[in-house]
């Protein structure tokens, strides 16, 4: 199906050089390596998003002009392509970012190509409704609204980018079925991934590429030892032991009663709407069902001791991203939130982080970083005690940012470089970097602390994590990823539709069937949590 | 790094250049004899720094704003607020007042009268949603209307648009430039645009400002109240702005003037984005634009100076498209 060998630089950095990938037709192939390899570049020019410098591409046998290669004549082509921070416009419709740019004639008709799109989603096992708002989608269910639009364009080649970096171990399952599935019925698939579980779960051969370059080839029975040795260049160290707290420590963050009400903007604007109407004629608006997707927080009762990690455990959008904004002070929420002693529940997200709360927010991209300010001026965003109070001291941010860069190996170890050239891993060491430095932390709050992060920097961002927990912070991790949480936490909660409905702690935790146990409520196809609320 | 206001400068002189054919001049003996009659006469060059000096403050009323996201467009109002309170106190103060209390006086009055739109705009936005754009417009209209009304009770001469002069002691001396307008606030204008250069790379408010407007989530991650810092940068803005009337009133005309300054405002916009948001490089560009509607009057008997606002015109669609072309 697809020969290629293909070179691309960015500003005389050979992000590939000459990176070699075979993918024969109707199979599963799975393309690893950790972040910064050249994965998403490699697949960015496949589908004709990225140009390629030089090299060549052969499509069925039929070599293509790079050249000429761009979106429009790879979906021509039948390459489809769903990308590691999803494509949609957020004010638009699922239907209407299907057609966004392939829409033949002039005129929009939405209506057959809704129905088209909800039935091919209940047809290959990816449900999807075609009128929901993608900002309002949780990003799983938006990532499936991509695949089925991309298949509904005629896709054969289907690429994906990260696609599991999203979701919960229950959607992946049924994410990795799909694949096989469709693979079967012919639609090759190439899987961008640096988890080798799913790997094995599901690919057919496997590329392995490695700072720009095809560093191995590999074809069933697929070795996984192998496979990890070949991404890193070397062995992974074991992970550390986790120290349980000391007995009696003090609580550092309790929550009591934490709610967050639905959908604050589009309430407001519903409000304002509605008082249009009444002043202009047409009557009190009819009362209408409240925001599909954001689900609402509630009652949500937690606290965290000194030195303990707490996991919170969910699929994507059951209110994990409200709780870890309202700890961290950036929504407005009704309960008490206290930090340690003290009731922050009125302060402000500045107070909050004096107060000694550390932030790690879900989307590095949005929140997380400023894009265009360098790694330096990203470390030291924010923190004073960094830069002085008013007059920014530049040579203290500048001893900072390099103490930083070696202790988390951000690369390239450059504090001028701009954020927006990093790779996603080391866009979130920044972060983390940032956010754990601070000086007195009570309390750490990571939303999806190693979301589309590789292996190296996974172990890196765990190390961390549990160093905060070491010198006395209480650590709420917020992740999709279960996997992440039993290996790193003390405790594990799980969220489903806002609120907390278990949690597993001690040995409970290291149980066969703590993966089904927890799995259950995170889909409530355990316990009686039918609170029948959404 | 690619460049884009050579490329606009160039595509701009070439389309005035086909302008100044259509009207049967030549275009290489217009320019040059632009040139020569500015940068040889010293009252041109002082018209060229009186006329820098307004821009340079009001680019920066646009530049800083722009940078934390927000298109302050009410220069135009910004100032006239500025002009009018500055002479509403110039003529207010008792004759005789010394200059250490007159000037001062003068100068906070144009920089309060600024200020304060500026913070109604920023307020409106930060706490009530209401874009800026739109409020400036408002403000635009708004304020020319209220300085008539307002002026015709305190400070016209009767039946006139023209207050009284400003007291002596207010009045800010020239720059012996072959009696141009060029006066003393050229260096407040120099003094603003290293103070702005210096609080944008040096300080935590410019780092405030520059995070939101590149990212106001992460800043308010960090802890930056965005409505705070839009506030404050709309207030400062405004506060620049008034500041040019520092130039208009206290150094040149002496009294309030209906029109004085009138477009200052809006084309501290051409400024600001030819400037590339550096407040340096609004300095420079408010020389070239100086130059420009200097030179333009200048050669007057040879093209028609419209040509000139034509031009302009053309500078600015020029940075745009070129801007484009700089971020591939």
């Amino acid at each position: 199906m697809i020969a290629a060998t293909l070179t691309k630089r960015y500003g005389g950095r050979a992000v590939l050089d000459a990176a070699t990938l075979e993918v024969a037709t109707g199979t599963v192939h799975a393309l690893v390596g950790e972040n910064g390899a050249g994965k998403s570049t490699l697949v960015k020019i496949l589908a004709g998003i990225v140009r390629a410098d030089g090299g060549s591409l052969e499509l069925g046998g039929k070599p293509i002009a790079l050249a000429r290669w761009d979106r429009r004549a790879a979906r021509a082509a039948g390459i489809g392509i769903v990308q590691q921070h999803g494509a949609s416009a957020g004010t638009l419709s699922v239907v209407e970012n299907a057609v966004l740019g392939v829409e033949g004639g002039p005129l929009l008709e939405l209506a057959p190509t809704a129905k088209a799109i909800a039935e091919l989603g209940d047809k290959i096992g990816l449900p999807v409704d075609p009128w929901a708002r993608a900002d309002r989608l949780s990003l799983g269910a938006a990532q499936r609204a991509e695949i089925i639009a991309e298949l509904h364009h005629g896709a054969k080649l289907l690429i994906l980018d990260e696609p599991t970096a999203v979701l919960a171990p229950v959607e992946v399952d049924g994410l990795l079925a799909t694949l096989r599935r469709l693979a079967q019925s012919g639609t090759t698939i190439v899987l961008v991934t640096h988890k080798l579980d799913e790997v094995r779960a599901v690919a057919d051969a496997v590329t392995v590429l490695r700072a720009g370059k095809t560093v191995g080839g590999f074809a069933k029975p697929l070795e996984v030892p192998a496979i990890a040795r070949a991404m890193v260049g070397a062995e992974l160290p074991p992970p550390a032991t986790l120290a349980e707290p000391a007995a009696g420590a003090p609580v550092v963050l309790a929550l009591e009663g934490v709610g967050v009400a639905n959908a604050m903007g589009s309430l407001r604007m519903g409000r304002r709407l509605a008082r249009l109407r009444e002043t202009f004629g047409g009557g009190p608006t009819p009362e209408k069902p409240a925001a599909r997707a954001t689900v609402p927080l509630e009652g949500i009762t937690l606290s965290v001791r000194a030195g303990e990690i707490v996991g919170v455990a969910g699929v994507d959008g059951n209110g994990q991203r409200e709780l870890a904004q309202a700890i961290a002070g950036l929504v407005p929420h009704t309960g008490r939130v206290r930090i340690g002693e003290v009731d922050v529940s009125r302060d402000s997200a500045g107070q909050r982080l004096a107060a000694g709360i550390a932030h790690i927010p879900e989307d590095r991209q949005h929140g997380g970083l400023v894009l265009e300010a360098t790694i330096a001026e990203n470390l030291a965003l924010g923190r004073a005690d960094v830069t002085g109070r008013f007059r920014v001291d530049r040579a203290r941010v500048r001893t900072f940012a390099e103490t930083q860069i070696r202790e988390l190996d951000i690369r390239p170890a450059d504090p001028d470089a701009p954020a927006r050239a990093l790779s996603g891993g080391n866009q979130q060491k920044i972060v983390i970097a940032r956010e754990l430095s601070r000086p007195r932390v009570r309390v750490v709050v990571a939303a999806q602390p190693t979301r589309g992060v590789d292996l190296g920097a996974v172990a890196r961002i765990h190390d961390r994590l549990r160093a905060a927990g070491a010198a006395g912070a209480g650590v709420l991790v917020i992740s999709a990823d279960l996997d992440e949480l039993l290996v790193l936490c003390h405790r594990v909660v799980v969220m489903l539709r806002g609120r907390i409905v278990g949690e597993r702690a001690g040995a409970a935790l290291q149980a066969d069937d703590v993966r089904t146990g927890l799995g259950g409520l995170m889909t409530g196809a355990q316990t009686g949590a039918q609170t029948g609320a959404a | 790094m690619r460049r884009a206001w050579p490329v606009a400068l160039l595509a701009s002189m070439a389309v005035g250049s086909t302008l100044m054919l259509i009207v049967g001049a030549s275009p290489g003996h217009v320019w040059w004899t632009m040139v020569e009659r500015v940068l040889t006469s010293r009252y041109q060059l002082g018209q060229v720094l009186y006329k820098a000096t307004g821009l340079a403050l009001t680019g920066l009323a646009v530049s800083i704003p722009l940078d934390a996201g927000l298109f302050n467009i009410g220069g135009e109002a910004q100032l006239g607020a500025g002009i009018f309170t500055c002479a509403l106190v110039g003529t207010a103060l008792p004759a005789g007042t010394p200059a250490v209390i007159a000037i001062p006086a003068c100068t906070l009055a144009a920089v309060a009268g600024g200020a304060l739109i500026g913070w109604l705009i920023g307020v409106l936005r930060a706490r009530r949603d209401a874009h800026e754009v739109i409020t400036s417009i408002m403000f635009n209209a708004i304020v020319a209307g209220v300085v008539l009304v307002e002026g015709s009770a305190y400070i016209f001469q009767g039946g006139t648009t023209t207050g009284a002069p400003i007291v002596a002691g207010a009045q800010l001396p020239q720059l012996p430039l072959g009696g141009s307008a060029a006066n003393v606030a050229l260096f407040i204008a120099v003094g603003a645009v290293a103070l702005v250069w210096w609080l944008r790379s040096r300080t935590t408010w410019g780092q405030a400002w520059l995070a939101v407007g590149r990212d106001p989530d992460a800043a308010r991650s960090v802890g930056i109240s965005v409505a705070r810092v839009q506030i404050a940068v709309m207030t400062g803005a405004g506060a620049l702005a008034g500041l040019a009337a520092t130039s208009f009133v206290m150094g040149h005309k002496h009294a309030f003037e209906q029109g004085l300054g009138a477009g200052t405002g809006l084309l501290g916009i051409v400024a600001a984005l030819l400037g590339r948001l550096s407040p340096i490089g609004v300095g420079l560009a408010s020389l070239l634009l100086g130059f420009l509607s200097v030179g333009g009057l200048a050669v007057g008997e040879l093209v028609p100076e419209e040509l000139i606002e034509v031009l302009l015109g053309v500078v600015l669609l020029a940075i745009a498209v070129a801007a484009a072309w700089e971020r591939k």
